[in-house]
């Protein structure tokens, strides 16, 4: 059996696939077993490969993705249809069939209401009833990979943060990693703890943003208001201590671009100490009215099964009974030394996803508050010598695991691949929504809150 | 809930008041700004956001200025849901081949007079996209640009001194 096809069966048998992409003749598939990561890539014979979506539905968008480049193609392929780029494919762009009596379609988007990234979503419904729903993405497309092929280190670093703006820590970090892997480096022991805290930092932030935005979604703007405030309390210490309120630019590779004195140390503490005071009352608020609990109960609910089966990562993995995180489970530095409890639920509703991110705040604020106290004292950042090498990297942002691979030559990235968590939460979507009405369209799909930028890329 | 609501009634807002009208660290006016049409638009304008290929970050700021803090209705600025209904138009990212169509036809459907505001460094000349094959290179390729908010992203303050200039002095 070749190396290739050990792989696909070991996938099947159970191990978790991370990507599968393209560069030239090459095609590369990435998975993880438990929490150790895998790489492997084949020469296509006349730029031709079988498909591993033949063999793993959650591969399809991505071979689709790696078709449109134009180079190889994935024989059997189960999905011929171009995917990002929308040019391949001529208009109007062929949505499944749906057949029945009474179906009617709802088109929505790219352009939607509100201040919401863009994306087309095809309803076909039953009177109030979604019998189908099918995503066409690949609006915000930048083609981040072009950019950054043959870019320097500080180049392509900037661009990493700037796939998903929401998770911008996060993939500096996992950019950072792979640098670091590749050329058998480990940044001090003081940047690696000051990653943490901005990583933490985002987390919350974009969880406190994400529980206001879903209730808000739901008739219930109050909790909004509340948990925005808070949210601009953390993205104003943020600013004040690391220079930027997204953070975005201060995980370089090598190690962080910001320090932490005494007084700033103290700020983040005092937001804590602000966030754990005030947090438990919304909770306590979300908990008990009534009129919000029936919107969320019981609305979109994604199976243990299928959340497995697709890898999902994140809250909408997790909410659904997939126990994975990148933090405890691939255990990298500074992670390894703190001890936190990863919350895990499968009742895959709307009202789970809500309770996985409170639980993930509460994790978090304890996390902020070690790694505050323990950071040690030394250089925030080494040298990058100049060297070759390949390296990957799998870091657990807000939304779930980054997986990030890349090869440095002459100094220069040759190739870099992104692998956005919303990859494998998007088509679950489409199931999760499936028998809920269209109104529950809006909650559902911010509890999956998956990024359009870092899907397109 | 009747707590909440009540301490909301108790405490002082978090309301901060209006930062001074932006500088031009923080915008360019592509030119002076039509006394006509700000007569006609008058105080309070209504805002459609097309996100063109952003990375969402500068949409997290536009977010932001909902937020108590800045509490963006109170100078009468609003974002809606329709271009239809919108005075401007309040654009994000390098424009992406994709985009570029329905940006187009969101800025035809509004009514005239209106402005047209390009937010973030993507949106101003490409930033870090400028060199992609995919994008256009910022808003004023396809659109006429009013005014252009600085920054990666533009933090609520400068969004918001940025806004208030449109407004009638
Ligand atoms: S200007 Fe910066 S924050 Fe705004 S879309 Fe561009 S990269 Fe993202």
């Amino acid at each position: 059996m070749s190396a290739w096809e050990q792989a696909l069966s070991r996938l099947e048998a159970g191990a978790v696939l991370l990507s599968v992409w393209g560069e030239g003749a090459h095609v590369h598939l990435a998975w993880r077993e438990g929490g150790s990561l895998r790489h492997l890539a084949r020469e296509a014979v006349d730029r031709e490969y079988p498909a591993v979506s033949a063999r793993m539905p959650q591969a399809i968008r991505l071979e689709r993705a790696l078709r449109d480049e134009g180079v190889l193609t994935p024989r059997g392929l189960p999905d011929s249809r171009p995917w990002l780029k929308h040019d391949a494919c001529g208009e109007p762009y062929p949505f499944l069939a749906v057949e029945g009596e009474g179906l009617h379609q709802i088109p929505v988007g790219p352009v939607h209401a509100g201040i919401i990234e863009p994306g087309h979503f095809r309803f076909t419904c039953d009177g109030e009833t979604v019998v189908r729903l099918e995503a066409r993405l690949g609006y915000v497309h930048r083609d981040v990979a072009g950019l950054m092929r043959g870019a320097d280190i500080e180049v392509a670093a900037k661009l990493a943060g700037r796939i998903s703006g929401d998770s911008t820590v996060a993939y500096a970090w996992a950019f950072a990693r792979a640098i670091e892997t590749a050329l058998a480096i480990t940044p001090p022991a003081r940047a690696l703890h000051l990653r943490a805290v901005m990583a933490e930092l985002e987390r919350v932030a974009n969880h406190l943003g994400d529980i206001g935005a879903i209730c808000n979604d739901g008739g219930f703007p109050l909790m909004q208001a509340h948990c925005a405030v808070l949210r601009e309390r953390v993205l104003r210490a943020a600013g004040s201590c690391f220079g930027h309120r997204l953070m975005m630019d201060c995980i370089v590779p090598g190690g962080v671009g910001a320090d932490l004195n005494d007084e700033k140390i103290r700020t983040l503490t005092a937001l804590i100490g602000e966030i754990a005071a005030r947090f438990p009352g919304l909770v306590r608020l979300y908990d008990l009215t009534a009129s919000l609990q029936d919107r969320t109960n019981g609305t979109g609910c994604l199976s243990p099964a299928l959340a497995r089966r697709f890898g999902a990562g994140g809250v909408v993995g997790r909410a659904s009974g997939h126990d994975f995180d990148a933090r405890r489970d691939v255990c990298y530095a500074p992670y390894d030394g703190a001890s936190f409890a990863v919350p895990v639920l499968s009742a895959g509703d709307v009202n789970a996803r809500i309770w996985l991110r409170i639980k993930e705040i509460e994790q978090s604020l304890g996390l902020l508050s070690h790694f505050l106290t323990t950071i040690p004292i030394g250089a925030t950042r080494c040298e990058i010598p100049p060297q070759d090498g390949e390296g990957m990297a799998l870091v657990e942002g807000f939304r779930g695991d980054i997986f990030l691979w890349l090869a440095l030559e002459e100094g220069k990235i040759r190739h870099c691949h992104v692998r956005d968590p919303s990859w494998f939460q998007w088509p679950l979507l489409e199931a999760a929504i499936e028998g809920n009405i269209v109104a529950d369209f809006p909650l559902c799909n911010k509890s999956f809150n998956c990024s359009y930028a870092g899907h397109d890329g | 809930m009747r707590k909440t609501i009540f301490q909301g009634i108790l405490h002082r807002p978090l309301s901060e008041p209006p930062p001074p009208i932006a500088g031009d660290e923080v915008i360019s006016l592509a030119r002076a700004l039509d006394r006509a049409s700000q007569r006609q638009l008058g105080r309070g304008l209504a805002i459609r956001a097309v996100d063109a290929g952003s990375c969402n970050g500068c949409e997290l700021e536009m977010h932001a200025l909902g937020n108590a803090f800045y509490d963006l209705e109170r100078f009468g600025l609003r974002f809606v849901a329709s271009p239809r209904h919108a005075d401007v138009l309040a654009v994000t990212g390098p424009v992406t081949r994709h985009m570029r169509e329905a940006l187009l036809r969101s800025y035809a459907a509004m009514p005239r007079p209106n402005w047209v505001v390009a937010i973030g460094a993507c949106a101003r000349d490409g930033g870090m996209f400028a060199k992609s094959p995919v994008c256009e290179g910022g808003v004023g390729a396809v659109l006429p640009v009013d005014l252009w908010i600085h920054g990666c992203p533009p933090t609520p303050r400068d969004l918001l001194s940025g806004l208030l200039t449109l407004l009638p002095q």
